[in-house]
């Protein structure tokens, strides 16, 4: 396995391969924790996560293309409107969903499923309708393109480095506002019990709405994120979401801390095994290791104890 | 089985005997009465094709929804600009031609369904259309059962032959042996790195490319070939790995949305295409659209067709495209080869004097279109087209200065000996 590499070589590959693997991490990480929110705070299971993905990496095209043509001075930091503006728009139109259909099914889950794939499916419609069948390349200003070289061997993707960042941004954000803002009380107390809080003052329809509005919302952010090293087209998001969900049933649906885990555990383990063996290989040990391990705790790895 | 009371296996009904009666008196009859280049529609379409006095109807059957529209969607272009050309010009055997398009919805089963509708029930002429070899796959025992015709553009691993297909993309030995023998001479390359998407298409392909580097160009190998998931987006570990075995050429087959993560990756992690090699086959000024012409710049293309072919024939062609389908719109190599189906189909039913498929498959082969885009066409026997092939490198705007074209056209052979 390791034949016909210097030390040099060896050392270098495993940096390089860790990189590798912190931008899979993230990658998976945004995606999983606009799906781990929605899933497990609200039991719905969003098929059209994806889309919402999409949407954002839209926005950012849409946005790359306003400032090319109006305000090319500025074009070299416009990703940065772009990200917010993914957000706004992708947690919009989560919202909107939510109010127009998703509420009326919080009791069938497995509804959720049939709806959401429905949804998911008009939307790419929708974005083929607007924007052509064909991908639509996002430019990015040539400062994110570049790379810092370390070592002849060592470079590290400057477009990485932003998305990781990103992604720690998100994690952080999404963390302070679940447990340390009073809407994650909100939050967390409509999801134990429903009633009880709508008892003692809470708007429980307005924390589901903006609860799916955030997990939406988030989506948008990893789409924006993705035109950096992606594809932008009407059903690019399909290729995220068995990965996606991958990573939030191994991680154990009710934990931040085990969807972070999670991610970092499957991206680290994908991207060693992709260098000595290949990326086909790597997806199949990583699925089946899953599967196996799933078939011992259901629940997932890292599931909270909670009574039952 | 032989029947014992027909031993011959001759029915003459009396409607077949009356009918063959009738026909006698109106064949003779009506080249008196229409007009000289519109001749009877009883004499040129004798098999119940849908053919009237003055319109023909054939089918487009490619996917305009689903994972392949990205691709398909330049060949519905390109085939219905053609069919709006041919009608301007006067038709088929004064026949203004009609078509009936059908979503093949990136979805093989669907695609065989599809074919069948449109030979069963609308009966029609010729069929433009599929992308995928699987999508071909799927509808070649239908064209067969039910004796149609089908006209495939998309370069493809070659390894089949139908009568009931031509191909007016090229076949596998014709796009890569060219492009490896220029690359392994012009640059001096000796070490070659194979990358394709997991199915068959990029597998053959390599695999024909690996035979030709190791049997036929002398000192040089194969220094790794790998493989990657439809649609896979992470590139990262094969880069690295590219660095550290420093290939002279990177040989890439990686199709549709997966080319963009691919040639975004190379350029973040350091790897400029004007300083190293990449060749791909792969890559049209179509999907160049999707990785941005600053992601691709300096990598070599090889294919027959490059938008910015700079001959009077070409420069119609692409005027009349962006006429028909915008200022913004690309023509890649698929596109301009969809294109030719048409024109072919209407050369060979004008060459046989009749719509009736058998006649036309005969008269196919030897078919030349000399002022195609691409330049001169013709059809050979194995139902394949001569064709040259071009390397091109890729230009921060996307389209490709051609480079080197064979002096001659290359026969086409899908069943290439010594490569399988």
């Amino acid at each position: 396995m390791f034949a016909g590499y210097s030390v040099n070589d060896l050392a270098s590959i495993f940096v390089m391969q860790s990189f590798a693997g912190l931008i899979l991490f993230s990658v998976f990480l945004l995606m999983a924790l606009g799906l781990a929110i929605v899933f497990g705070q609200m039991g719905v299971i969003n098929m059209a996560h994806g889309e919402f993905m999409i949407l954002g990496a839209y926005t950012t095209y849409v946005c790359s293309q306003i400032f090319e043509r109006w305000l090319p001075g500025l074009f070299g930091l416009y990703f940065f409107f772009a990200v917010i503006l993914a957000f706004i728009v992708a947690g919009g139109i989560g919202m909107l969903l939510e109010w127009s259909l998703i509420r009326f099914l919080y009791k069938r889950p497995l509804d959720t499923l049939l709806a959401t794939w429905g949804v998911s499916l008009i939307l790419q419609q929708v974005l083929r309708s607007t924007f052509g069948a064909r991908e639509v390349g996002v430019t990015l200003p040539s400062w994110m393109m570049g790379s810092w070289n370390l070592t002849d061997t060592i470079q590290i993707p400057i477009n990485g480095m932003i998305v990781i960042s990103l992604t720690l941004l998100i994690t952080g954000g999404v963390y302070a506002l679940l447990y340390r803002s009073g809407w994650g009380k909100q939050v967390r107390a409509v999801m134990q019990n429903r009633s009880m809080a709508g008892a003692v003052g809470i708007d429980t329809e307005w924390v589901d709405r903006t609860t799916f509005g955030l997990g939406c919302g988030v989506a948008g952010v990893a789409g924006a994120a993705f035109t950096m090293i992606g594809s932008t087209s009407p059903t690019a998001g399909q290729q995220y979401i068995v990965d996606t969900f991958l990573v939030v049933a191994f991680g154990g649906t009710e934990s931040l801390g085990g969807t972070i885990a999670s991610a970092f555990s499957i991206s680290q383990v994908r991207s060693i095994l992709e260098f000595f063996f290949n990326g086909s290989m790597a997806q199949v040990i990583v699925l089946l290791t899953v599967v196996g391990i799933l078939m011992i705790r259901p629940q997932g790895l890292f599931a909270l104890k909670v009574r039952r | 089985m032989p029947d014992r009371k027909n031993p011959l296996n001759i029915h003459y009904s009396r409607r077949k005997v009356l009918m063959g009666m009738s026909a006698l008196p109106v064949g003779a009859l009506i080249p008196h009465l229409a007009r000289a280049d519109t001749p009877a529609t009883a004499s040129v379409n004798k098999t119940g094709l849908a053919v009237t006095d003055d319109s023909v109807t054939v089918g487009i059957l490619h996917s305009i929804t689903g994972t392949m529209a990205l691709s398909e969607t330049g060949s519905v272009e390109a085939e219905k600009l053609a069919i709006t050309q041919i009608n301007e010009a006067g038709g088929v055997l004064g026949r203004k031609i009609k078509y009936i398009q059908e979503d093949g919805a990136s979805d093989w089963p669907t695609f065989a369904e599809k074919a069948r509708k449109l030979l069963e029930n609308d009966k029609c002429a010729s069929v433009f259309g599929c992308w995928t070899s699987a999508s071909r796959k799927a509808v070649l025992p239908v064209f067969e059962h039910y004796n149609g015709l089908l006209y495939y553009p998309t370069f493809y691993e070659g390894l089949e032959q139908s009568r009931n297909v031509i191909y007016t993309g090229q076949e596998a030995t014709q796009q890569i042996l060219a492009g490896l023998d220029w690359i392994s001479k012009e640059k001096n390359a000796k070490t070659y790195y194979l990358l394709g998407s997991d199915y068959i298409w990029p597998r053959t392909a390599n695999k024909i490319a690996r035979k030709h580097i190791e049997n036929h160009l002398k000192g040089s190998r194969v220094v790794g070939e790998e493989y990657f998931p439809l649609g896979d987006s992470q590139f990262n570990s094969v880069i690295n790995k590219i660095k550290l075995t420093k290939p002279d050429v990177i040989y890439a087959i990686i199709v549709g949305g997966s080319n963009v993560a691919f040639y975004k990756q190379l350029k973040a992690a350091g790897l400029d295409l004007s300083k190293h090699n990449l060749m791909t086959i792969s890559v049209t000024e179509d999907e160049i659209l999707g990785i941005g012409g600053e992601n691709i710049a300096g990598a070599y293309a090889c294919m027959k067709y490059f938008q910015s072919i700079a001959t009077p024939e070409n420069q119609k062609f692409v005027a009349a495209f962006k006429k028909m389908w915008g200022e913004n719109s690309v023509i890649g190599d698929v596109t301009q080869a969809a294109y030719l189906g048409p024109w072919l189909w209407k050369m060979s039913v004008e060459k046989a004097g009749s719509f009736d498929i058998d006649k036309v498959i005969e008269a196919s082969p030897g078919i030349e279109f000399k002022d195609a885009p691409e330049g001169y066409v013709r059809i050979a026997k194995n139902h394949h087209l001569w064709s040259r092939t071009l390397v091109g490198q890729a230009r921060t705007d996307g389209q490709f200065n051609v480079i080197y074209q064979t002096p001659d056209l290359i026969e086409p052979n899908p069943f290439p000996v010594g490569y399988q």
